[in-house]
């Protein structure tokens, strides 16, 4: 099964959600043009990321996020003179160059910078090869998807994406679903959203009551619904209305006793069997 | 006689002609009908192409599919199309990604007519670049009590499946309804 596609068609905000709710193992390649962006994830989490640019080698790493200097990655090269990260990682340590927590946070940061440039991607290429690990040499840092899909919603600035998701905010309520909020990272505005959610509350009405704008409220529920945070459903008292039957047929089928249904269902089912 | 009704529907080259031939007892015939002033947006005389399906119980008894058309200027067609059926059958294109959200939409429409049980069908299942089922769950955000099938319109034992799966969904709505 491939799982491949455009941007323009499904957003990085779309892939890293499907992601992580489908817990996927695998490769994530995304082209445009002249630049690349290769992301491994195992069980929904990232744990590695590079680009066509930079391998992703620790001490590439490390000097992008600041943790290393030009010279000490210069004299760090020359010494080790080995690919592994691993051994690199441990002659940092012992060279007391860096900390362990210091490697965990560059290379969280690294993967991070990354990700947040693919979230302005309006176009590229994607293909996710199910089950491909990182090559054997990287450290991998696990990383949870859901507080990188809500800060790259943050970073969404083109309305025209969020009314696409979120056309007419006064018929959609929002339910929260039974992700723990515990670990993820939630502004002020989202937990008074969040206060605010009940089925007969429709998003515009929780923009209304939060002194929010449509652009505001569009952003934030946006996240949240990429994240797996709230679900988007029909505010109460808005279900379809029940209308009278037109056609004859329409007509029969209102009038006929629930056995005379079930009975032509059965006998539906027996002869689609036979086909 | 009596004759009930099923929808096909799904964006434009989702499958929908190719599943309903796959299981009707006539040639699929594409459907010219002259729309009345009740209509929305049209005029008198348009005609609107659109696929009808037959498959004959008995004597008694016959199940009509119609298939939704596909452009989106005869979305008008959908709501007189709905009325009455039995349930639908969103087709989804596994293939084309560009396509999911205008399936999504769809399938908010057909949810806004009509409280009828529904499936959703992955179709070309057999193309090797296709999204599996569950991956398209999740890309068009559809609940874990929807059925998202796999599905191969040529493929006449999956369009079977598809049809059975919700029959059965509309048979557990009708004793859940009646207690």
């Amino acid at each position: 099964m491939a799982l491949k596609g455009n941007l323009q068609d499904f957003s990085t905000t779309q892939l890293l959600n499907l992601v992580n709710l489908a817990r996927k193992t695998g490769k994530l390649t995304i082209n445009d043009q002249s630049e690349k962006a290769i992301l491994y994830f195992r069980e929904g989490r990232l744990i590695h990321s590079s680009t066509n640019t930079d391998e992703g080698h620790l001490t590439t790493m490390l000097l992008k996020t600041g943790k290393l200097s030009q010279e000490q990655a210069s004299v760090i090269h020359n010494q080790t003179n080995s690919s592994s990260d691993r051994i690199v990682g441990k002659y940092l340590m012992d060279a007391k160059l860096v900390s362990r927590d210091d490697i965990v946070q560059g290379v969280k940061d690294y993967m991070l910078e990354i990700v947040y440039d693919l979230f302005t991607w309006g176009e590229g290429e994607f293909f996710f090869e199910q089950d491909v690990l990182t090559p054997n040499d990287r450290i991998t840092v696990p990383l949870n998807l859901d507080n990188v899909i809500l800060e790259g919603s943050r970073r969404i600035q083109e309305f025209d994406r969020l009314q696409d998701e979120l056309p007419d905010l006064g018929k959609i309520a929002l339910k929260i679903t039974d992700k723990p909020l515990r670990d993820v990272k939630l502004t002020q505005d989202d937990w008074r959203v969040i206060s605010h959610i009940h089925p007969r509350n429709t998003v515009k009405q929780i923009a209304q009551n939060n002194n929010m704008d449509e652009f505001q409220i569009r952003k934030i529920v946006y996240g949240m619904l990429q994240a797996g945070l709230v679900e988007s459903m029909q505010p109460e008292g808005m279900e379809p209305k029940k209308r009278e039957p037109v056609t004859r047929a329409g007509r029969r089928a209102a009038s006929q006793s629930p056995a005379e249904k079930r009975s032509v269902v059965t006998k539906l089912i027996d002869r689609i069997k036979g086909l | 006689m009596q004759t009930v009704k099923m929808v096909i529907t799904g964006p434009f080259s989702a499958g929908k002609t190719a599943f309903i031939s796959s299981v009707s007892e006539i040639d699929v015939v594409t459907t010219e009908r002259k729309i009345s002033s009740d209509a929305e947006r049209v005029k008198e005389d348009t005609t609107v192409a659109m696929d009808f399906g037959r498959i004959t119980v008995d004597d008694d008894l016959v199940l009509y599919l119609f298939g939704t058309p596909g452009q989106r200027r005869f979305d008008f067609m959908w709501e007189i199309l709905s009325e009455g059926m039995l349930g639908f059958i969103v087709l989804v294109d596994s293939v084309r990604p560009e396509t999911f959200r205008e399936a999504k939409h769809i399938l908010e429409v057909f949810r806004g007519y009509s409280t009828t049980p529904y499936v959703v069908a992955a179709n070309k299942q057999d193309m090797p670049d296709a999204w599996s089922p569950e991956d398209l769950r999740i890309a068009l955000k559809i609940e874990k009590e929807v059925k998202v099938l796999s599905c191969v319109a040529q493929d006449k034992d999956s369009v079977k499946e598809v049809l059975l799966e919700l029959l059965y969904s509309i048979l557990e709505r009708m004793q859940l309804e009646e207690g």
